[in-house]
């Protein structure tokens, strides 16, 4: 389509404007952490580091972020087993309710997160027991296993079954076919699926303050619980400007292994 | 269960060697197509049973039972009471109604937004450049919900930027409240938007709108005509993301809500006292996606999902 030179132009100026929308926000978190003002008064008149030392030395905010590290691991091993069984079964195969299968795992990314929360909690607080970090890991991985099927199903696709075919008739043992012909092809589709997953884990907040067992803190919860305390304002300004910041690793991750196919956090 | 499998050709030539326990257990499996999908499946779907849909599933039932009001304890008789209440009591309606509100204008909103910036993306700027915008628009989702949600609650704080800005040209400072709640809804969602616009618009061959133009529409009619439908069930498939997700939202609601309240506030703030209203309420938003869901099945939206 020929569009002429003022449209372009417009959308031009659009793209521009909806970049600056996604940006700006991202830009007052990392700026603010180093504002030098307790009122946190914009613009900034003076910077200072004096509050990332402040959350670097803060005991609570050090165990949050190791709860979340182990909690997302966890999460993600989880999702990884589940997901890629679950994405062979949906591509290599077809059988009747293969559809409704596919639309059932993704209900829990698709329903609000406070449905599963409230769900998971009433079943583990009135029929399991009570809620531990256990509990909180069998939810978060619950909304991982999605973005690992859909990563692993898309390759999948994309890989002939031939291929794998050939390796049984050549006798191999199905074991061995995964590990030598169907593991290999599927591997940074994997690595991009679990990066999502521990992303998605490592972030969330809603399933989270339904299934964290008493006491327990990951970095979200740590900051929600902080982020009234007045005093604490400047240390919750760092370590949200860190989350801003760490989330450009996974993205620079994603592109060396796969060539920026990854960068799809959900779908 | 019905099951076919790409069909292999039965291997031929020297007979087999003496088979041992694990090429017995290779035969076995190889004849059976339901043995393997049944081993592949076992596992991840045993988790969605048992640990997602049997929890939704007593949601439901939850919803039915009642509270006792002096000595909180459950009452598991089935009665319509929390449904009744959250139908008759004006306060919860209103919540339940501007709840859909809010959501439907976040998804408007995004939808809006995401369709300049999609076409442009995938139509107007050079080949090279897409791959660095589509990057550029996405990692936002991978910086945390809280952090995004807090750095709004900074930008429209009464001493924040955006009153500064305001305050230049002489506007009051926005606060928070119901628009603040929009406003910070569609930034979140707005990538789930975004992506299959470009990706439906990225996919139409340009001969489509070539032939278009050859056949004399203006710019306008093959848009109308040739790129809304394709554009259409993109939209619908972001739309399952924005306007669910901002159904059951209520952190975003406290954070920059002010005193106002959603569906997601009422859920939580019931859930330790009155589990069953909370279920019940919990359970407006599944209903309503489900009926979403069917409803933009036709379209065809869903495989996009």
């Amino acid at each position: 389509m020929t569009l002429t030179r003022p449209v372009t132009r417009l959308l031009g100026v659009l793209m521009a404007l909806g970049l600056a929308f996604i940006y700006v926000p991202l830009a007052v978190v990392v700026v603010n952490s180093f504002n030098a003002s307790t009122t946190f008064s914009w613009p900034p008149t003076e910077l200072t580091l004096q509050w990332w030392q402040a959350a670097f030395a803060n005991e609570g905010v050090r165990a949050a972020l190791w709860t979340s590290v182990q909690l997302a691991t966890l999460a993600t091993v989880v999702a990884l087993v589940l997901g890629t069984l679950a994405a062979m079964a949906l591509t290599r195969y077809s059988f009747f309710g293969r559809d409704t299968i596919s639309l059932l795992f993704v209900l829990p990314i698709a329903l609000p997160g406070i449905v599963t929360g409230i769900g998971l909690n009433n079943v583990f607080t009135s029929y399991l027991g009570g809620l531990t970090f256990l509990t909180l890991v069998i939810g978060h991985a619950t909304f991982c296993i999605v973005v690992v099927i859909n990563n692993a199903a898309a390759r999948l696709r994309r890989t002939a079954p031939s291929l794998e075919e050939a390796s049984l008739d050549l006798g191999a043992t199905r074991a061995r076919t995964f590990r030598l012909v169907t593991l290999p092809a599927m591997r940074s589709a994997l690595f991009a699926g679990g990066l999502l997953a521990f992303g998605l884990s490592f972030d969330e907040i809603i399933v989270t303050t339904f299934t964290a067992g008493p006491g327990i803190q990951t970095l979200p919860l740590w900051i929600f619980q902080n982020l009234f305390r007045p005093n604490q304002a400047p240390v919750v300004n760092v370590v949200a400007a860190f989350l801003v910041l760490v989330s450009i690793i996974p993205i620079y991750l994603a592109n060396r292994i796969s060539g920026g196919a990854a960068t799809t956090p959900v779908r | 269960m019905t099951v076919t499998s790409p069909t292999v050709p039965a291997p031929s030539g020297a007979p087999a060697p003496s088979p041992g326990p694990v090429r017995a257990a290779q035969t076995w499996l190889y004849r059976r197509v339901w043995a393997r999908l049944a081993a592949l499946l076992a596992l991840p779907l045993t988790w969605l049973v048992l640990i997602y849909l049997v929890p939704l599933a007593l949601l439901f039932v939850t919803a039915l039972w009642t509270t006792d009001s002096f000595t909180g304890l459950l009452v598991r008789e089935v009665s319509l009471d929390n449904y009744r209440e959250i139908l008759t009591e004006p306060a919860f309606l209103l919540t339940v109604l501007r709840t859909v509100l809010v959501a439907a204008a976040v998804t408007v909103a995004c939808g809006l937004i995401a369709l300049p910036m999609g076409f442009f993306m995938s139509r107007v700027a050079s080949p090279r450049w897409r791959p660095l915008l589509l990057a550029l628009v996405l990692t936002p989702l991978w910086a945390a919900y809280l952090v995004k949600v807090y750095a709004w609650r900074t930008i429209l704080s009464p001493s924040g930027p955006a009153a500064d800005v305001l305050g230049w040209v002489g506007l009051s400072p926005p606060g928070y409240g119901l628009g603040a709640v929009v406003v910070v809804l569609t930034y979140l969602w707005l990538p789930y938007m975004i992506l299959p616009v470009y990706t439906a618009l990225s996919a139409m061959p340009e001969s489509l709108v070539d032939a278009a133009a050859d056949l004399g529409a203006r710019p306008w009619r093959t848009f109308r005509d040739v790129m809304l439908p394709v554009i259409w069930p993109a939209l619908v498939a972001g739309s399952v993301f924005t306007f669910s997700l901002s159904l059951g939202d209520y952190i975003t609601v406290q954070l920059v809500g002010g005193t106002r309240q959603m569906l997601g506030n009422v859920v939580y703030q019931n859930f330790s006292v009155n589990l069953p209203f909370a279920a019940a309420m919990a359970t407006l938003p599944v209903v309503v996606m489900v009926g979403y869901l069917l409803a933009v099945r036709r379209t065809g939206a869903l495989e996009n999902l």
